[in-house]
């Protein structure tokens, strides 16, 4: 036996409250964050996610008071994405009690600030948020997209994973913009191109519908963790009832 | 200024918070403190010293803040929990960036040898080790349990994230052992010390237990 593979909810959080996404149209308050926290942590969590969707920035800061409420009552890791743009909102989030901090958007912007921040902090506390779509038109099979999967880069998300390895990312999360909301499931070839190439553990993200699909996502995606929204929000599933079914499918959890 | 029962040493090496909030949690009446003064460390009943990031790092910043010595004191003489670097810093040596530890243990500070880690699938595995992985209570030179194994189970699931683990040259220290592919020591015991590999801190009930245990221990 040995380590166990994770299994990660996520929660989105806009102004300050953490809400649950209808079509990205009607967002519901999804109750108190804390509450969300200790539910998922209980049910056996091995992490969780938020994800800062705040459109306005003057609001922004909100979410450090999230973090701070559930750092001083859940005693799991805690990784904060979403809006992060210099060394220095690493730093608030670090403080406000994440434990790691996802870089997306500016990781492309500025590759120089990832390099900063995993010197400044170290990497295992610096994780970059790879999205990622599959294109025809481009010597390579996967492009990485910023701002919500709207703008095309031209990097190819394999390479560009290597890239930010090389300058000390300590993680990985990788979403497929493909699958993202579809509930078909993980890209399982775009992360196990990206797990392949380098040496640091994947989050596999987008898509997960139903738990065959996480295990799918571990077996035939090579993920050392996995992340999913919808399916624990409404209730379709407990995470307890997710490392159950991983467990009967050969795959080590921590139960 | 009113007593310290328990000061988690800062030198400045990122957030700390997380160790004072589940130090809290476990221990509501206690004073718990996070301090860069020596005279805190000294003067504290109980000595938590944490540590992330790069190992040459934190021993300089050791060395900046003047608290070598507070901090060798406090793990010869009062009850001491170490944790992830604060635990590879009591040794000689580290391959991190070929440095000079605070040699209270003899030993060495190794990295995973990622290119030849294969788990019992044939997939290779990932560095740094991060996530939750057994540990295994060693009995080696104890005489029965460690009270700070008290209420935990021989091979619950703790929360790792580090790439460089200690090599002891005493094995009798070893007082945990985890396995990524190969075992190693994630936890040494020797009179008033304890020091984990791991995040307590991190690791829900098994961790918070065992600072709970910490936290009344008696050595």
């Amino acid at each position: 036996m040995g380590l166990a593979k994770r299994i990660i909810p996520c929660l989105d959080v806009t102004d300050g409250r953490v809400v649950k996404g209808v079509n990205f149209l009607e967002l519901r308050d999804a109750g108190d964050p804390v509450e969300i926290a200790k539910r998922y942590d209980d049910q056996g969590a091995d992490e969780l996610t938020f994800l800062d969707i705040t459109a306005s920035s003057d609001n922004r800061g909100l979410i450090l008071h999230i973090i701070e409420q559930v750092a001083s009552q859940v005693f799991i890791p805690l990784t904060v994405g979403g809006g992060v743009r210099e060394v220095e909102d690493v730093r608030r989030l670090l403080n406000a009690g994440a434990d790691k901090v996802s870089i997306n958007t500016t990781a492309v912007l500025n590759p120089q600030m990832v390099a900063d921040a995993a010197s400044r902090f170290g990497s295992q506390c610096i994780v970059v948020a790879i999205d990622a779509k599959k294109v025809e038109n481009q010597p390579f099979e996967w492009e990485v997209f910023t701002h919500g999967g709207r703008k095309a880069t031209g990097l190819d998300a394999v390479e560009w994973a290597k890239k930010m390895v090389g300058l000390g990312a300590g993680e990985l999360l990788v979403t497929s913009m493909d699958r993202d909301g579809t509930k078909i499931g993980f890209n399982n070839p775009l992360n196990k191109a990206i797990s392949d190439a380098v040496a640091v553990p994947i989050i596999a993200s987008g898509g997960v519908g139903n738990l065959q699909h996480l295990v799918d996502g571990v077996k035939l995606g090579g993920a050392d963790a996995v992340l999913a929204a919808s399916i624990f929000h409404y209730g379709e599933y407990t995470v307890k009832q997710a490392k159950e079914y991983m467990a009967q499918h050969g795959i080590e959890v921590r139960l | 200024m009113s007593k310290i029962d328990i000061a988690v040493v800062d030198y400045g090496m990122g957030n700390l918070r997380s160790v004072s909030q589940a130090l809290e949690h476990v221990a509501p009446s206690k004073v718990v403190v996070v301090t860069s003064n020596p005279e805190d460390v000294a003067s504290a009943e109980r000595v938590v010293f944490p540590g992330q990031g790069a190992m040459p790092d934190c021993i300089r910043e050791l060395d900046t803040r003047g608290l070598r010595e507070a901090v060798l004191q406090a793990a010869q003489n009062k009850p001491f929990l170490g944790i992830c670097i604060g635990l590879q810093m009591l040794f000689e040596h580290s391959e991190e960036g070929d440095a000079k530890g605070l040699g209270l243990f003899k030993g060495e500070v190794k990295r995973f040898a990622a290119k030849d880690m294969i788990d019992s699938h044939g997939e290779k595995l990932k560095v740094p080790h991060m996530g939750w992985n057994q540990v295994y209570q060693a009995t080696s030179g104890q005489s029965q349990l460690h009270a700070l194994w008290q209420g935990i189970e021989s091979g619950e699931r703790f929360y790792y994230v580090h790439s460089y683990y200690v090599k002891p040259a005493d094995e009798g220290i070893t007082s945990g052992y985890s396995e990524y592919p190969y075992r190693f020591t994630s936890a040494i015991a020797a009179d008033n010390l304890f020091a984990v590999q791991f995040h307590p801190e991190k690791s829900a009930n098994a961790g918070l237990q065992l600072l709970s245990n910490f936290v009344s221990w008696a050595p």
